[in-house]
């Protein structure tokens, strides 16, 4: 039994269903609420903040993706608090990693004015590209912590437990324990990560390889004795 | 490196291991008590015997700054560099001590027998400068370096009333000192409903910096329908310029163990766990102590008992749900709220999580009764509240004193500003707290009258500053400190507080670039409205405070405002809505090292990424299981 809710979004009234969220009611309503960490396959973790709304009566911000649509809410997506935390959000994202692959943040700085040199001199996350194991690349330096390789590696899907983090606040990168090479942790090479990835940090060899300039045949060669591994364990 | 023997490690985490997961911490603990460090065999065979993934056991050394994964000095000098210890030569005693055993600070000497660090807070304020050399508190140390005392911290109490420190001041306070739990055989008496009904009508409110009403979240706690309920106390004191709850566990533990006590009997709960921060590690055996008595009077054990837990060095562990995941052996991320503690706390269970200070107010409270409690303190105010009182005031210490009295008055019998010098500052509720200054010393030191001020009452905190003092330093150290301390989950804390602390660098140096103060104007709110916890939340509050009364602290040298709007081009990519979808943006701009912002001109289809080939086969299939 699902009961019918009214509430409030930019000034217009809307009927939903309980136990949606405010994402979920704003995208079924047309309007665009961005995301970067939410992805439907892993468990909502509200950390991105770039979801966030205003919603009347609270103190702070809330995020869309995980707060549920009650009756008589009064939510605004584009308010001038909204608006200034989204921008400043992705501003730091690009004063501290390497967006050149997440089309989808380049468009959100493009819509909310962001500058992507509004931090000069700012430190930046950057790391040599992993590569080694013949499935895909590790390159951190895009990685925005999202979250969604560990989640999916863990007990979102997988539940491989090869991957967790390193550091803390700002020097947080995703690792492995005690900073092992893939194939020596419990990897099983299945790409789910490399499939959530929404900046290109984790990448197939092959892309990685054709990019670097190699055709398709030398990469071939390059994999032919390595046959062994890409067989499914059994 | 001389081979690993992992000997002795099995009977030092053997008691851990029927806990699984929650055994982590206290495992690591005791594995490094033994090796100094947590070298890899030894964190391996943790983890296969308490059954938790390497890669999660990794994460979790890697977050708590007291685990090392590294060989580290057989003893370890962590010297305070925060604010009140800076004001009486913290930095000068990390130099002194770095020259004299030739290392820099944060490293060890080529002998392996001296890690020197600097530190966050170490709780030792009223006793500054001060460091923490292994387990003892070194404090009072002299501006020569040559004296200082060793151990176990000294208790300064003082202020006008006796209630919360009836017992302080003379070392710890035995079970036969201390007498009868006569506030819990009182409970005893009543329903569980009449205890907390007690509780609600005494006005308790929270003493660790939230101040939510004690009383609800008993009452949440004591409805939620479960079989297993928590009692938590929250002795993760890591505000800068705290130490009240150091003194209340040293001197006085029992009081705070029959606040506990209480609160089981008032929510059903079978089960405790005092939180302990890493850095007062003196105080752990003195907990031990004061739980042992409480088994043999007959106080614990039976229906209720308690364990303590030893956090790592992490001031986030502070906030009550990071709290609970360091309990359950994780890195100590905080969670999405709702749902709350009290109906999905510790294990997810119903839980009621409070501050030393608010626990040691119930056996008072159900003690006198509510009634006669509330004889302290104002309307909206009630009860006795303790004061850590430091920096540049003449008796820096613990002052307890009936919710109302003015700042004047506090200072006051603190003996006021050090030297000649006139009081310039005083930082109110910590590092997360507010800046009053001189024209405030009227304001009345009550929840009510500092809010309408615009100051937090937070944790207590009165730090001290008089005129000399450099407000830019102040303002760099708190810079520091949240950088450090971010836990690092959500955007807006994680890169903000780097943000604010390279700009507060800047300013401190005089080196400000244009636009710094408009920067930090939007890094700052930012944090507060969009960051998922309170340490995100108010992570700028202090800047925010002195921006509104010094501004002519953010000019630069030719003393020109900085806020002059946003004039910075966008200069991203300029692209037509609903642009086609073109070849992936910089294929060519590889792996590059980039260090300056690199704006991508292409235009480029919104979904471009997903686009691109998918080498996954197996489908992501989501657990419907909530995460415990």
């Amino acid at each position: 039994m699902t009961e019918k809710l009214t509430l409030i979004i930019d000034g217009q009234e809307v009927t939903t269903e309980q136990g949606k969220t405010l994402l979920e009611v704003a995208r079924e309503n047309g309007k665009d609420i961005p995301t970067i960490c939410f992805h439907e396959a892993t468990t909502a973790n509200a950390l991105c903040r770039i979801c966030v709304v205003e919603v009347e009566g609270q103190r702070v911000l809330q995020p869309a993706c995980i707060v549920k649509a009650a009756a008589n809410m009064k939510v605004q997506t584009r308010s001038e608090k909204v608006v200034r935390a989204r921008r400043t959000i992705l501003e730091m994202l690009a004063s501290t990693m390497d967006l050149s692959e997440a089309a989808e943040i380049q468009q959100m700085m493009y819509e909310y004015g962001a500058s992507s040199s509004r931090f000069p001199g700012a430190e930046r996350r950057e790391s040599d590209v992993k590569d080694d194991n013949p499935m895909y690349v590790r390159d951190y330096s895009k990685c925005l912590l999202c979250w969604r390789c560990v989640q999916v590696c863990a007990d979102d899907a997988q539940y491989t437990f090869a991957i967790n983090f390193d550091g803390r606040g700002f020097e947080t990168q995703i690792g492995t324990f005690f900073d092992k090479t893939i194939p020596e942790t419990t990897c099983v090479l299945c790409g789910q990560c490399v499939g959530v990835c929404p900046t290109g940090a984790l990448k197939p060899k092959r892309e990685y390889l054709l990019e670097q300039g190699m055709s398709p045949q030398e990469i071939s060669v390059l994999n032919s004795g390595r046959k062994r591994r890409k067989e499914k364990p059994t | 490196m001389p081979e690993i023997k992992l000997d002795p490690l099995m009977p030092a985490i053997e008691s851990y291991i029927p806990l699984g997961r929650a055994g982590l911490l206290p495992a690591l603990h005791a594995a490094q008590k033994i090796y100094g460090w947590l070298p890899e065999e030894v964190a391996a065979e943790i983890a296969k015997s308490l059954r938790v993934p390497l890669a999660d056991v990794h994460g979790v050394i890697e977050f708590y700054s007291l685990f090392y994964n590294e060989q580290v000095g057989k003893k370890f000098i962590r010297v305070c560099t925060d604010q009140a210890c800076a004001l009486r030569g913290g930095d000068r005693l990390l130099d002194h001590l770095c020259q004299h055993y030739d290392v820099e600070p944060g490293q060890t000497t080529r002998d392996l027998s001296l890690t020197i660090e600097a530190s966050p807070c170490l709780g030792l304020c009223d006793q500054a400068p001060a460091a923490l050399v292994d387990n003892d508190a070194e404090t009072n140390i002299s501006p020569d370096f040559h004296s200082y005392d060793l151990g176990i911290p000294q208790t300064l109490v003082y202020g006008s009333i006796r209630e919360l420190t009836a017992n302080c001041g003379e070392s710890t306070t035995t079970l036969a000192k201390y007498g009868d739990y006569l506030a819990f055989k009182k409970a005893l008496t009543m329903k569980p409903e009449e205890v907390v009904a007690e509780i609600k009508n005494s006005g308790l409110v929270g003493r660790g910096g939230a101040a939510f009403p004690t009383g609800i979240k008993w009452e949440g706690a004591a409805q939620a329908d479960a079989g297993q309920k928590y009692v938590v106390c929250n002795a993760d004191e890591s505000e800068p310029g705290t130490f009240k709850d150091r003194i209340l566990l040293l001197d006085d533990p029992h009081r705070t163990i029959e606040g506990m006590r209480i609160a089981a009997y008032a929510i059903g709960a079978s089960k405790g766990f005092i939180y302990i921060r890493g850095e007062y590690p003196y105080i752990v055996p003195v907990l031990e102590g004061a739980l042992t008595e409480a088994r043999r009077a007959g106080y614990l054990g039976k229906d209720f008992d308690i364990e303590i837990r030893a956090g790592a060095g992490a001031y986030i562990c502070g906030e009550e749900t990071a709290l609970f995941e360091s309990i359950e052996g994780k890195r100590g991320f905080p969670r999405v709220k709702p749902p709350f503690p009290t109906t999905h706390g510790l294990f997810g269970k119903p839980t009621v999580i409070n501050n030393v200070e608010t626990l040691a107010n119930v056996p008072i409270i159900l003690g006198k009764g509510a009634a006669a409690y509330r004889q302290y303190g104002t309307e909206k105010s009630p009860g006795p509240k303790l004061f850590c009182v430091s920096g540049d005031v003449k008796k820096p210490g613990l002052y307890e004193v009936p919710f109302g009295v003015t700042l004047r008055e506090l200072l006051d019998m603190a003996g006021g500003v050090t030297g000649r010098q006139k009081l310039q500052a005083v930082l109110f509720g910590g590092a997360a707290g507010a800046f009053a200054t001189p024209d405030q010393l009227d304001v009345k030191l009550t929840f009510e009258d500092l809010r309408a001020a615009g100051l937090p009452l937070g944790s207590g905190v009165v730090m001290v500053f008089d005129e000399s003092r450099d407000m830019r330093d102040v303002l760099k150290r708190l810079g520091h400190f949240f950088a450090h301390e971010s836990c690092g989950k959500c955007y807006p804390c994680q890169m903000g507080t780097q943000r604010q602390m390279e700009i507060l660098d800047r300013l401190a140096a005089g080196k400000a670039h244009e636009h710094d103060l408009d920067r930090l104007q939007d890094v700052g709110w930012t944090m507060t409205d969009a960051s998922l916890c309170g340490l995100g939340q108010t992570a700028a509050s202090a800047v925010l405070s002195a921006m509104k009364l010094w501004p002519e602290l953010f000019k630069d040298e030719g003393g020109r405002m900085k806020d002059e709007g946003r004039k910075e081009e966008s200069d991203v990519l300029r692209l037509s809505k609903g642009g086609k979808k073109t070849e992936k943006v910089s294929k060519v701009s590889k792996v590059s090292k980039v260090s300056k912002p690199k704006a991508v001109k292409k235009p480029v289809a919104k979904k471009a990424v997903v686009k691109k080939p998918k080498p996954v086969k197996k489908k992501v299939t989501k657990t419907k299981a909530k995460k415990k």
